[in-house]
């Protein structure tokens, strides 16, 4: 299967804007659900407007949040596509830059020294492409996440060690949950990584962070852990805003990784509760848009 | 918990009334400010030609589209989708913000920390929030871009937004030395040992 990189530019521009204005449905229920059990009145409040707000965004075909964050795309490769790689990643690139100069979209992405905004979303490294290859034969799929700031900023790694155990984790997360308070736009996906290297073990808290919500660690030992996390997180009360309330998080996710015999490493990442995300799936059909 | 509509700007007594849980609705003129904004008026001396005594600023920058000037766009400029940003980054700046402008409101998420606190209770000073990521609806609440000033910074300028029915929004520090962030941070971190504990950390 050839893929056409003209439709890859088009699904870059269509995915930036769609995860901008449609949440995923997993997301909206999880809010509706957070709002059914939440006992604070002003908590209950603020859900209210964040549900209100959903539709809207809706009807007015808006921008949910007005942080565009900063734009990734994962990119998932299958067993029997051909594709110039170093091409498609242009192609993402240059939609990337039409949706932000053609709908128009706010550019969030600044030169990290100069502060200098190109106005195009994209700069050094930036759109973040992730290539990964699946087990699919005949489908390329694309990912798009705008990542919000406020969540990006509650971002921390531990090199904890082995002697600190497990123990260390689990504080380590509870700790940034209070740390992060109401700056990362709660209630939130809190994405915990556990093992790796270092960069290794802040990206597995990214694809935490970014996993739809229901969805387990495939590491049974990770899905306990998971669980566990949600319930005392919830505990804290930090509450929708850091306002107070039951419904700190939606749930922690947790990925790991195999690590060195010295190392007990610990990263978070946050999700906001703009939990926004789009998909595009090239088959030999088509283009299918969804989640 | 009283409810408060205001037409901006707002004098000190109106603000000094003002009680964690009261709640505001603004109406006229709101000016949106951000982190590039203010480093650039107080670190690198730049002044704006707007008159923020006793008005409110929003800690945004927008999306907006460049349009023809007209009498509905005179700036030059229509939203798109106008929302909040994290206030705490630009804490430093709630005091000189207050002092050598006169603003009285601040409208953010997430809350600002003790300087802010201090500088409400001294000068005369509110922090009122907004619900992050409910930018769709705040949109509906501005109804012009009147105008802009530090336009090199966009989307970080210094915009001023004609704004009807905005709100309502939560008093969660006011000039008392009230602050509703203090209080739940404490009971947070006084829920840390149980939440440990309920994970079997020793």
């Amino acid at each position: 299967m050839d893929v056409d990189l003209q439709q890859v530019e088009e699904a870059a521009k269509e995915l930036y804007i769609r995860a901008l204005k449609i949440l995923p449905p997993d997301i909206k229920a999880g809010i509706a659900a957070l709002a059914r059990g939440e006992t604070d009145a002003t908590a209950k409040t603020i859900l209210g407007t964040m549900i209100r707000n959903i539709a809207v965004a809706e009807d007015n075909a808006n921008l949910l949040c007005q942080d565009t964050g900063i734009p990734i795309y994962n990119v998932a490769i299958g067993r029997a596509v051909t594709v110039d790689g170093y091409a498609l990643k242009q192609a993402i690139r240059r939609g990337c830059e039409r949706a932000t100069r053609e709908h128009p979209l706010r550019s969030s992405v600044v030169h990290p020294l100069t502060r200098a905004n190109e106005h195009t979303s994209c700069g050094r490294g930036v759109p973040v492409i992730n290539i990964d290859f699946s087990e699919a034969s005949e489908a390329l799929s694309i990912e798009m996440i705008p990542k919000g700031s406020g969540s990006e900023n509650s971002s921390w790694l531990k090199m904890a060690i082995p002697a600190e155990g497990v123990d260390a984790i689990k504080t380590f997360v509870v700790d940034c949950v209070l740390e992060s308070g109401g700056k990362s736009c709660p209630p939130t996906v809190v994405g915990v990584g556990v093992g790796g290297t270092a960069d290794l073990c802040v990206h597995l808290a990214k694809q935490a962070a970014t996993r739809p919500l229901g969805s387990r660690c495939a590491d049974p030992e990770g899905a306990e852990l998971e669980r566990a996390l949600s319930s005392a997180v919830n505990q804290l009360g930090v509450g929708p805003q850091g306002l107070g309330g039951d419904s700190t998080a939606f749930a922690v996710h947790v990925e790991t990784a195999a690590t060195h015999i010295t190392m007990n490493p610990v990263a978070v990442n946050m999700q906001c509760h703009s939990a926004r995300r789009a998909r595009a799936t090239f088959t030999p059909a088509g283009v299918e848009y969804g989640f | 918990m009283a409810h408060y509509n205001f037409n901006t700007p707002v004098a000190e007594t109106a603000i000094r009334a003002l009680r964690v849980n009261d709640t505001v609705t603004l109406n006229g003129t709101l000016y949106g400010i951000r982190d590039a904004t203010q480093i650039h008026m107080f670190d690198r001396g730049r002044k704006t030609r707007f008159d923020l005594a006793g008005h409110a600023v929003i800690h945004t920058a927008p999306n907006v589209r460049k349009v023809e000037r007209s009498e509905a766009h005179p700036a030059g400029y229509a939203p798109v989708c106008v929302g909040t940003t994290t206030s705490a980054r630009m804490e430093r700046f709630t005091r000189p913000l207050m002092s050598q402008y006169g603003v009285r409101m601040i409208i953010g998420k997430g809350g600002m920390l003790a300087d802010s606190l201090a500088a409400f209770a001294e000068l005369g000073g509110v922090y009122l929030a907004i619900v992050g990521g409910a930018a769709a609806l705040e949109t509906t609440w501005i109804e012009q871009i009147e105008d802009v000033d530090l336009d090199d910074l966009n989307p970080e300028s210094l915009w001023r937004f004609r704004v009807k029915g905005f709100g309502p929004l939560l008093v969660a520090m006011d000039s008392h030395g009230a602050s509703l962030y203090t209080g739940l941070k404490q009971a947070a971190a006084g829920r840390r040992a149980a939440a440990l504990a309920s994970l079997g950390v020793k």
